[in-house]
């Protein structure tokens, strides 16, 4: 270790190695069998369950927690994964305390809700422990379908096709598959690999062809995929990301939080990725939360998030606030930058007006190595010929486009709150519309 | 401070807590810790004649679990005592000698002879010990031996042994009763008529209380085979108590002193039998649960109660419960109530809802936003939902006062009382005038 937290500049290897492993260990650690016994007993079974409404994937959650209860495990992510296939992984990073655990009737009764989501990842832990994969194939249908983008929107619909007997080429654009899942998520919410061991876990069901480096606009075009295959479902995500707008924002210590997340899960060694003394995180969604919290478990001095409005209207969730508080991690409403000098950035307060939001005209500066920006991805490289809406593919019902014959989920569609979970509901549905209408 | 001591049958004790006659009770050094700890009195655990009986060498017991591995009931295939009765008896002896206060009831069990009787009774007698109590209630094991229960199931030879015990020593007799029977009034009215001087009940329920799904062997398992146990603990406290008041409301056994056991775990438990007759209590399977040590909580549990309700002495609370045991025949008919929900409270978890709808007389509505409300045109109040609410006074019973029309049946609600002996409706109801 020859730096520390107060190296000036973006420098490698401000901590201890075995700090890099306590830091990004996981967020919430695996029940053992008696907590998950416990945790299970909390559940009332609860006629018409809030927390299976609250499920963008309408998981059978009491089922499933009596499953637990009774001694199944694996029975119990049969049940999960029947309705939502990256249950593993939605276990890790779906934002529980605003979905399902929000509306647990616990949570009202006693402020402390089932822990579903710890729940729904002991069973599916098991299952993939197991090595079982519980799903089988009807048989073929004929039908090639192509999906585009192994995210988790594109994973979903590719299993779900293949299981109705359809084949699935997957398309990806990068090395691994996984999408956000593999680039965007934050270290120590899926620990060890996990979203590489739930792909090959979900290929299993077979019938589904993956083939990677392969993007739309690139080696494929839209035409091209609806002339060779009998559907095609995108699932491309957001590639692009939205600019400051602040002057000097292309300087050397700025870049993209998304960029910055994905180069973290990708590090062999922690301790050989730069981090700033001072860092500074623009935006208040869970890619600032998730790229904040990091920054300063990588050994960063002092990180702050900075957002334009009030702390209320953050979309990161109060257990993300929450957590990035506990790391050190300070945030500041009602700020937006207006420049970046070298190694400070130049903020402004903000206000809520008739008007909107406008800068009060109090200027500060904060000490800045590395500013990170988290203001939100858009969609880049949309086919010509589908029809968008906001910046996002149009889709109807189940992720139709405009264009017959081809469908669209994820956070590249419009609907949806850019979660996993419900990019992971739109593939599911999308093929289950693709298969009535092939079928 | 309330007064804790106890006089049952003669057999004083500075509180109502005795250990039953069980593994706690088998040795000086756990009834010495026991005392140590503030039991008021033990039972020791059953002798027999020599050759002492051996035990099995896999495991003895069985458990049902509640949340968390809660032990909400205990089986054992556990016999009477394998050590030496000489050894039994001179431990008896020096811990009576050293623990002068505490009630030392000794637990028998012998063939169904009066000689085997006779032979026992003066070795015990020369202990010191307070009492004895008859094992007529062993389920397993020592049944198959013509012991046990398998006396405490007749009647007769419950009379005809407690005669010779009476006959045959100076101690108190208990007789302690099998619940494995079909109505508890009958062996006690024979313990009565050989001359016992209580009774105490109940022993262990037959009962298996799992099956290895894997190896198809009831547990607790002895090289793949199970044989039925005896059932304790937490699970069997319901049956008990109503076997302890039939016994403390029949008229033939109006006078018969009741020692209570069956799943007596806290002070409040302990006060329910009580109430209900009993005169002490036996505890076994919460200490052995938990130790030794809860008998603070329940000595002062106990005495905080008595405290807070002016009950001087143990005898006060006595039998309290018993005028309002009755028979179904004799309940108040129109006493009419209603379910309410408080709004408030509600938690909206819909199991009063699935409860009633599915499996009673769907008298709750569920509104819009989850909103349960009680539909008194068709609630028979039967409860049901205040028993699976799980927020505690979320959903009451309301009474129904007198000249109100109850919307269900349409009649207006009497203030007098009346029940099925004069219900039109019972053909027996001319004939009983």
């Amino acid at each position: 270790m020859t730096n520390n937290p107060m190296t000036p500049g973006i420098v490698p290897g401000r901590l201890p190695a075995e700090t890099y492993r306590e830091n990004f260990a996981d967020l919430h650690p695996p029940y053992d069998a008696h907590e998950a016994r416990v945790a299970a007993d909390r559940c009332y079974f609860c006629y018409e369950a809030p927390c299976i409404q609250a499920c963008p994937t309408s998981i059978d959650i009491p089922l499933f927690i009596r499953q637990i209860q009774a001694g199944q495990p694996q029975a119990a992510a049969g049940t999960i994964l029947e309705q939502n296939i990256l249950g593993g992984m939605c276990a890790r990073v779906c934002p529980t305390e605003t979905l399902c655990e929000e509306a647990c009737v616990r949570e009202a009764a006693e402020g402390k809700p089932v822990e579903i989501g710890r729940l729904q990842r002991y069973a599916t832990d098991a299952l993939m422990a197991a090595g079982e994969h519980p799903f089988t194939r009807a048989d073929s249908t004929g039908k090639r379908v192509a999906v585009v983008g192994a995210g988790p929107a594109g994973l979903a619909c590719a299993h779900r096709l293949a299981m109705h007997g359809h084949e699935v080429v997957l398309y990806d654009a990068r090395p691994k598959p996984g999408g956000l899942n593999e680039y965007g998520i934050a270290s120590y919410k899926a620990v060890d690999g996990f979203a590489q061991a739930e792909v090959a876990w979900l290929m299993r069901i077979g019938g589904i062809e993956m083939v990677q480096g392969q993007a739309l606009g690139r080696e494929l075009t839209l035409d091209g995929l609806a002339a060779e295959y009998d559907a095609v479902f995108l699932g491309i995500g957001l590639s692009g990301v939205n600019a400051l707008g602040a002057e000097g924002d292309d300087g050397a210590g700025v870049s993209d939080a998304v960029d910055f997340i994905a180069e973290l899960r990708q590090a062999e060694d922690l301790a050989t990725l730069p981090v700033g003394r001072n860092v500074v995180v623009i935006g208040g969604g869970m890619t600032a939360v998730d790229a904040a919290v990091q920054a300063k478990l990588l050994g960063a001095e002092s990180v702050t998030i900075l957002y334009r409005r009030g702390r209320e209207k953050m979309p990161a969730s109060g257990f993300e606030q929450d957590l990035a508080a506990s790391k050190g991690v300070r945030i500041l409403a009602h700020a937006m930058p207006v420049a970046v000098h070298g190694a400070e950035i130049e903020c402004e307060y903000t206000e809520d007006g008739p008007d909107g939001l406008t800068g009060t005209g109090e200027r500060f500066r904060l000490p800045a190595d590395q500013v990170l920006r988290a203001i939100g991805q858009r969609l880049e490289g949309a086919p010509a010929g589908l029809a968008l809406d906001g910046g996002k593919i149009r889709v109807e019902g189940p992720g139709r486009t405009s264009r017959k014959g081809v469908w669209a989920g994820g956070d590249c569609a419009t609907g949806g709150d850019d979660l996993t979970v419900t990019a992971v509901a739109e593939g599911r549905d999308a093929a289950e519309d693709i298969n009535a209408t092939l079928c | 401070m309330a007064d804790l001591t106890t006089d049952f049958v003669g057999i004083k004790s500075p509180n109502p807590f005795w250990l039953a006659s069980a593994p706690p009770t088998d040795k000086e050094y756990n009834v010495v810790r026991a005392f140590k700890a503030g039991w008021g009195g033990v039972v020791w655990k059953t002798l027999g004649l020599d050759p002492h009986i051996v035990n099995v060498n896999g495991p003895r017991y069985g458990v049902v679990y509640g949340a968390d591995r809660r032990v909400l009931g205990l089986n054992n295939i556990e016999l009477i005592t394998d050590r030496p009765l000489e050894v039994n008896l001179r431990e008896i002896k020096q811990v009576k000698r050293d623990w002068p206060d505490r009630a030392m009831v000794v637990s028998l069990m012998v063939p169904c002879e009066e000689w085997a009787w006779k032979e026992i009774l003066p070795k015990v007698e020369e202990t010191g010990a307070d009492g004895i109590e008859l094992n007529f209630g062993c389920p397993h094991g020592m049944s198959e031996r013509g012991m046990g229960s398998a006396v405490g199931q007749v009647p007769e030879y419950i009379e005809m042994v407690t005669r010779w015990c009476k006959q045959n020593t100076r101690m108190p007799v208990i007789v302690k009763l099998t619940p494995n029977i079909t109505d508890i009034r009958f062996p006690a009215r024979a313990a009565y008529a050989g001359g016992a001087d209580a009774v105490s009940l109940i022993n262990t329920v037959s009962s298996i209380t799992s099956v290895n799904l894997d190896t198809m062997s009831p547990e607790p398992s002895i090289d793949g085979k199970g044989s039925h146990g005896g059932y304790c603990g937490p699970a069997v406290k319901p049956i008990a108590l109503n076997m302890v008041a039939e016994i403390a409301r029949d008229v033939e056994t109006l006078d018969l002193p009741i020692s209570g056991i069956g799943g007596i775990t806290t002070w409040r438990d302990a006060a329910e039998f009580l109430a209900l007759g009993a005169g002490t209590v036996q505890v076994c399977t919460a200490a052995m649960t938990y130790g030794f040590k809860i008998i603070d909580e329940m000595t002062r549990g106990l005495s905080d109660w008595m405290d807070g309700k002016g009950y001087a002495s143990v005898a006060d609370v006595v039998g309290r419960a018993v005028p309002n045991v009755t028979d179904w025949q004799y309940l108040n008919l129109n006493y009419v109530t209603k379910a309410r929900i408080d709004q408030e409270l509600c938690i909206k978890c819909g199991r009063c809802f699935a409860a009633c709808e599915d499996t009673s007389h769907q008298a709750i509505w569920m509104k819009e936003g989850r909103v349960f409300e009680v539909n008194d045109a068709e609630c028979v109040a039967c409860n049901l939902c205040v028993d699976v609410c799980p927020v505690e006074g979320c959903i009451t019973m309301e009474e129904l006062a007198p000249g109100v029309t109850d919307p269900r049946t349409g009649r207006v609600i009497a203030a007098e009382y009346a029940n099925w002996t004069t219900h039109p409706n019972n053909p027996a109801a001319k004939a009983a005038e």
